[in-house]
């Protein structure tokens, strides 16, 4: 079994699987705003592979784009930096 | 009867030309293979900035300037009217402050001189030592693919016609492209690194510059910062070199230069020296160290015989004219540039003296 573990979406607590993209456990949650364009427009990933920055959010006060982060306990997400 | 003109190369450049000649009741037609703006135009910084090199290149770029000023920019085009200043290190890079000061005055042009406690109030992200800064409150920044597609806009509402097509030959009293030939009063040639295929005699070389965008962190930076040793790094002729200057664009972000190389056309990244240019950058703006590079890219600077570019009637062949070998200011000088080529055309009025252009001061210099 995939181990689990609980972390932090702009306050919300929910359980996560250790070791999953961030980007695909916040798609699977139903946050489809990563970030927002200068317009105020949501943003979320596009190539999910580090190239187009649209997933960008805060880990624990750190700029990093989700689809390269892995998912670990106690992380903290803000997407709204 | 309209003077038929035909335009190659939709740059900055080719784009302003056509704009203004098309104002000057010529019929103009522009030949572009590939996207509008897409080539150095793209990739350059879009800082319309007075440099004074020399004073051909003070007039000429101070007049770009002024002309740009009175431009009605929509807002896509991204226009800060930001200023620049000019930091100075050390007392040499103050004493060249000093006499930079007294050259733009001779222009009429506004300077203020920033000591070291002002410039830190004025832009404190700066590094502490510094001996203080030149700020020039008339220089701006734009969005160069924004400025040129919207002089292209005004060209082809004007009635100007633009052709998708490559230009593959000059010919007496015309070209020959694509579709076919195209015979013309005037042939206008503006295609910056895509000159020399046309035109051998005249060789534009390519001198590659690495830019990187950071994310956005607004208010952390002012003005455009350019260190005073800049000109060095614009005007020598050393294989390489890196010189500081950062632009807060409208976005937010900020836009982190300089480098200049010749390289050939090889697009890749010298990471040695992007390296250089970024570790340049963080000396000037230590709090650079925490903030996401997002992207960085190369360009190829049209660099010409001289440390002028190339305006005006090519002797060889009566009807062509050349606008091009603008290196590192072509978005501060295009609207100069299509002044320039409106005396001629069409005999209008010049502001600038053409003579230091000309392609005859080339060819024999």
């Amino acid at each position: 079994m995939p181990e689990r573990c609980l972390i932090q979406v702009d306050g919300d607590s929910m359980e996560a699987v250790v070791g999953e993209s961030l980007a695909v456990t916040l798609l699977r949650a139903g946050r489809f705003r990563f970030r927002q364009s200068c317009t105020d427009q949501p943003r979320a990933p596009l190539c999910a592979m580090g190239t187009c920055y649209e997933c960008q959010v805060h880990v624990n006060g750190v700029w990093a784009r989700a689809c390269l982060e892995a998912v670990r306990e106690g992380m903290e997400i803000n997407t709204h930096g | 009867m309209k003077k038929r003109v035909l335009v190659i190369g939709v740059g900055i450049v080719g784009a302003a030309i056509a704009d203004r000649l098309q104002a000057e009741d010529c019929s103009v037609t522009l030949f572009e293979s590939y996207i509008p703006g897409g080539g150095t135009t793209a990739a350059a910084m879009g800082h319309l900035v007075v440099l004074d090199d020399s004073p051909a290149q003070l007039e000429f770029t101070a007049r770009g300037v002024d002309l740009w000023r009175k431009e009605p920019l929509p807002a896509r085009c991204e226009r800060e009217a930001c200023g620049t200043i000019w930091v100075a290190s050390g007392a040499e890079d103050v004493d060249e402050a000093r006499a930079k000061a007294d050259r733009f005055a001779r222009k009429g042009l506004e300077t203020e001189w920033l000591d070291a406690a002002r410039l830190r109030e004025r832009e404190p992200s700066l590094r502490k030592g510094l001996a203080g800064g030149l700020r020039v409150p008339g220089d701006q920044v734009v969005y160069p693919v924004g400025a040129a597609r919207w002089l292209l806009d005004r060209a082809l509402e004007r009635g100007a016609v633009l052709r998708r097509e490559q230009v593959l030959a000059l010919e007496m009293g015309g070209l020959r492209a694509d579709s076919g030939r195209f015979q013309a009063d005037a042939v206008i040639l503006a295609a910056g690194l895509g000159t020399s295929h046309l035109l051998p005699e005249l060789p534009i070389q390519p001198r590659k510059g690495h830019l990187a965008i950071t994310a956005r962190v607004p208010g952390l930076i002012h003005h455009q910062l350019v260190e005073l040793g800049y000109l060095k790094s614009a005007h020598g002729r050393v294989a390489s070199s890196v010189a500081f200057n950062v632009q807060p664009r409208a976005t937010g972000q900020l836009l982190i230069g300089s480098s200049r190389e010749f390289a050939g056309f090889d697009a890749s990244p010298n990471r040695e020296l992007l390296g250089r240019m970024l570790r340049l950058a963080q000396d000037y703006v230590p709090s650079l160290a925490q903030v996401p590079v997002i992207r960085t890219w190369t360009g190829f600077r049209p660099c010409g015989p001289g440390n002028l570019p190339v305006i005006g009637p090519w002797p060889a062949s009566p009807g062509l004219f050349v606008a091009v070998g603008h290196e590192g200011l072509g978005i501060t000088t295009a609207p100069a540039t299509a002044e320039l080529m409106a005396h001629h055309i069409v005999g209008a009025a010049s502001f600038l003296d053409p003579d230091p252009f000309l392609p005859g001061k080339v060819a024999h210099a």
